[in-house]
């Protein structure tokens, strides 16, 4: 009995929950800021056609990343002027901008079906990448899974530790105290969103230049709205969504592996299980009503306007 | 800031009903541009778009059997957004609701009876109502949000599918290709006018506005799911069960994709295929905002992006344009429509605030 597996299997859970590291912190500030972006599919998958076009045309993957972001700010921006300064139903809104994203996103697409793109460099310390087990664990992956660790690190230290962090989660807790203080809820819930939007971009980056490097249509097959529930499940908090994207990661694996060990169960069940975990893991998380209530931002999914 | 946004003391009646057609407008001009861009003649590309596709009599037909879905899942998903019950797992619920009445063509597939057909409707209306049942049952038991669990099952509804027409209900004499049987012809719903496919679901989806409004401007329950949505406060102190309504809307809307699935299906195609809609339950969403959340609204916008779809598919073949310009053309719609509903509630004023002015009259 060989550990072969072990390995690959472990580096497979980090490539499958990367995108959705990125995707649910970006979220989690923008909800903590009180605005709930049900957009997130469209920013990710913008995100990865233009990480991929950029990565085909330049053969750069630093460039494919900032398109990614970019394309992911530019719809969220979107997002941000209708809701904050148009007041319009964020619900509504943000599904507008994942069937806008999806279309689009395939329209541009149309012509890279088929392309290819070598994929993200790994990371290759020499000597320390060459340990048995420990070696490609820890120093073996692409630059992006540092990033998103670090990502992590920064959005938790921000929320918790900084001034500024602290007049986010005020505005979304209650935009009209903060408003009444002096603060503009309309700048931070701006640069929440647009925030939001350009690490959705970066997620969805990733999934076209490094998880699986080309270009299929519709190719985020519901990583988006995964994130969204990861951002539930976390109770808001940046580490717990972490762990649950690796949670999520792990349940990826599975897929693939179960064929490999002679489980006979068709494909289609098994590709379920993501879409079925995360429905289990939102009954888990919401059936206690109270504690839902406490640890949601207070004013989420409502607009602010200045009545004078 | 020069512009700034004044509440009105009361909505704008007239703005409710002028922004669906400034949003329209500002969508057309918008395209044009974008087809000026692309270097192509705007001007032609418009026309193929929303002119060429409805010149014939086939093509206001194929209108009709495009909009019957989007009508029907449209009305339901009106209700519920009215209560705040946010179905948009439609897609999921119109592919189950047609594998239901599919699965029972494939079933009777030797027999010819005139009763296939209506229990192959009321299959399909239940399997619809099976599938939006468990966000219904997860959102009142456990408190679970129902966009996500609907949206999920969507998914989880596309791989159920594909199993199927892969798997234990593929055509046996079908070369392999992933598709079931072609129906007998006892299970195919009948055509209203000769050499199109227009056909009784149309008729249904009128009947089902009419219900619709009926229901919404008539009924008790209309009444409670518009109070419950504007000030739920005051719906529970009026005793309101609110469980109740968001089970009925959900099944309500549920029943009508799941009829929309099983319509598509033994109207217009036929046959089980592993893509039965081109995002019909989405796109329902965009036509129930559009209408104004109202059956009758529904109706006239269910019409208007059934034409998108007709367009896209012109435009596909007569100028090479890929299909996918449809959502783009949608999703803008859409944003145009929520930017300028903002006109409902406030008006848009230049010049700072003057508030003394105000409290000095």
């Amino acid at each position: 009995m060989s550990v072969d597996w072990l390995i690959p299997a472990i580096l497979t859970i980090v490539t499958a929950a990367t995108p959705l590291v990125f995707a649910a912190v970006g979220e989690t500030v923008v909800e903590k800021a009180g605005v709930l972006n049900l957009g997130v599919e469209g920013m990710m998958i913008m995100g990865a056609i233009a990480a991929f076009a950029t990565a085909v045309s330049t053969g750069s993957g630093f460039l494919a990343v900032i398109a990614g972001a970019g394309a992911g700010l530019l719809l969220a921006l979107i997002f941000g002027v209708l809701t904050v300064y148009f007041q319009s139903n964020q619900v509504a809104t943000g599904l507008a901008l994942t069937i806008f994203g999806l279309g689009l996103s395939a329209l541009i697409g149309h012509s890279y079906v088929g392309k290819t793109f070598e994929g993200l460099a790994k990371l290759d310390i020499p000597g320390l990448s060459d340990i048995p087990v420990i070696g490609p664990l820890i120093f073996g992956h692409d630059g992006l899974v540092y990033f998103s660790v670090i990502s992590v690190i920064i959005v938790a230290w921000f929320l918790n530790r900084t001034r500024a962090g602290l007049l986010v989660r005020a505005v979304g807790e209650n935009h009209d105290a903060a408003h009444s203080i002096g603060y503009s809820v309309t700048l931070v819930r701006m640069g929440a969103i647009l925030f939001g939007g350009a690490m959705a971009g970066v997620g969805g980056a990733y999934l076209s230049v490094a998880y699986t490097p080309l270009w299929v249509e519709n190719m985020t097959a519901g990583r988006g709205w995964i994130a969204l529930a990861l951002v539930v499940f976390a109770s808001w908090k940046p580490w717990r969504g972490f762990l649950g994207a690796y949670l999520f990661g792990g349940i990826t694996i599975i897929q693939l592996y179960a064929q490999g060990m002679g489980v006979e169960v068709s494909a289609q069940f098994l590709s379920m299980l993501p879409y079925l975990a995360t429905i289990l893991v939102l009954v888990v998380i919401s059936r206690d009503s109270a504690k839902a209530r406490v640890n949601a931002p207070a004013c989420l999914g409502k607009n602010f306007h200045v009545s004078v | 800031m020069l512009l700034r946004l004044e509440q009105r003391p009361e909505v704008s009646k007239s703005m409710v009903y002028a922004s669906p057609l400034i949003a329209v407008v500002l969508t057309i001009l918008t395209a044009m541009v974008m087809f000026a861009l692309l270097g192509v003649d705007p001007v032609k590309a418009i026309a193929t778009f929303f002119i060429e596709p409805i010149s014939t009599l086939d093509g206001l037909a194929e209108l009709c059997v495009k909009a019957t879905p989007l009508i029907l899942i449209g009305v339901g998903l009106a209700l519920g957004f009215q209560a705040n019950v946010w179905n948009i797992g439609a897609e999921g619920q119109l592919i189950i609701g047609a594998l239901a009445g599919g699965g029972l063509a494939l079933a009777f597939y030797d027999h010819s009876s005139i009763f296939l057909v209506p229990a192959m409707l009321v299959s399909g209306v239940i399997g619809g109502m099976a599938w939006a049942a468990i966000p219904a049952w997860l959102k009142t038991r456990y408190n679970t949000n129902e966009i996500l669990t609907s949206l999920m099952l969507t998914y989880v509804g596309l791989l159920v599918l594909s199993y199927l027409v892969h798997g234990p209900w593929k055509d046996p004499e079908g070369q392999n290709f992933p598709e079931s049987r072609l129906f007998h012809e006892s299970a195919l719903l009948p055509i209203l006018i000769d050499e199109t496919r227009l056909n009784v679901g149309w008729l249904l989806a009128l009947l089902v506005v009419v219900a619709g409004w009926l229901l919404i401007s008539r009924h008790i329950i209309g009444f409670q799911i518009k109070v419950i949505g504007m000030a739920p406060m005051a719906a529970r102190f009026a005793g309101f069960k609110e469980k109740r309504l968001i089970w009925l809307t959900l099944l309500i809307s549920g029943g009508c994709a799941g009829l929309a699935g099983v319509i598509e299906l033994s109207g217009a195609i036929g046959q089980i295929v592993p893509s039965i809609s081109p995002g019909y339950g989405f796109t329902a969403i965009i036509v129930a905002f559009l209408g104004r959340l109202h059956p009758v609204g529904v109706f006239f916008a269910g019409l208007l992006m059934a034409l998108t779809y007709l367009g896209g598919d012109s435009a596909q073949i007569t100028m090479n344009m890929p299909n996918a310009v449809i959502g783009v053309f949608q999703g803008m719609l859409l944003f145009f429509l929520l930017a300028s509903d903002v006109l409902i509630r406030y008006r848009v004023r230049i010049g700072p605030h003057k508030v003394q002015a105000e409290v000095a009259e």
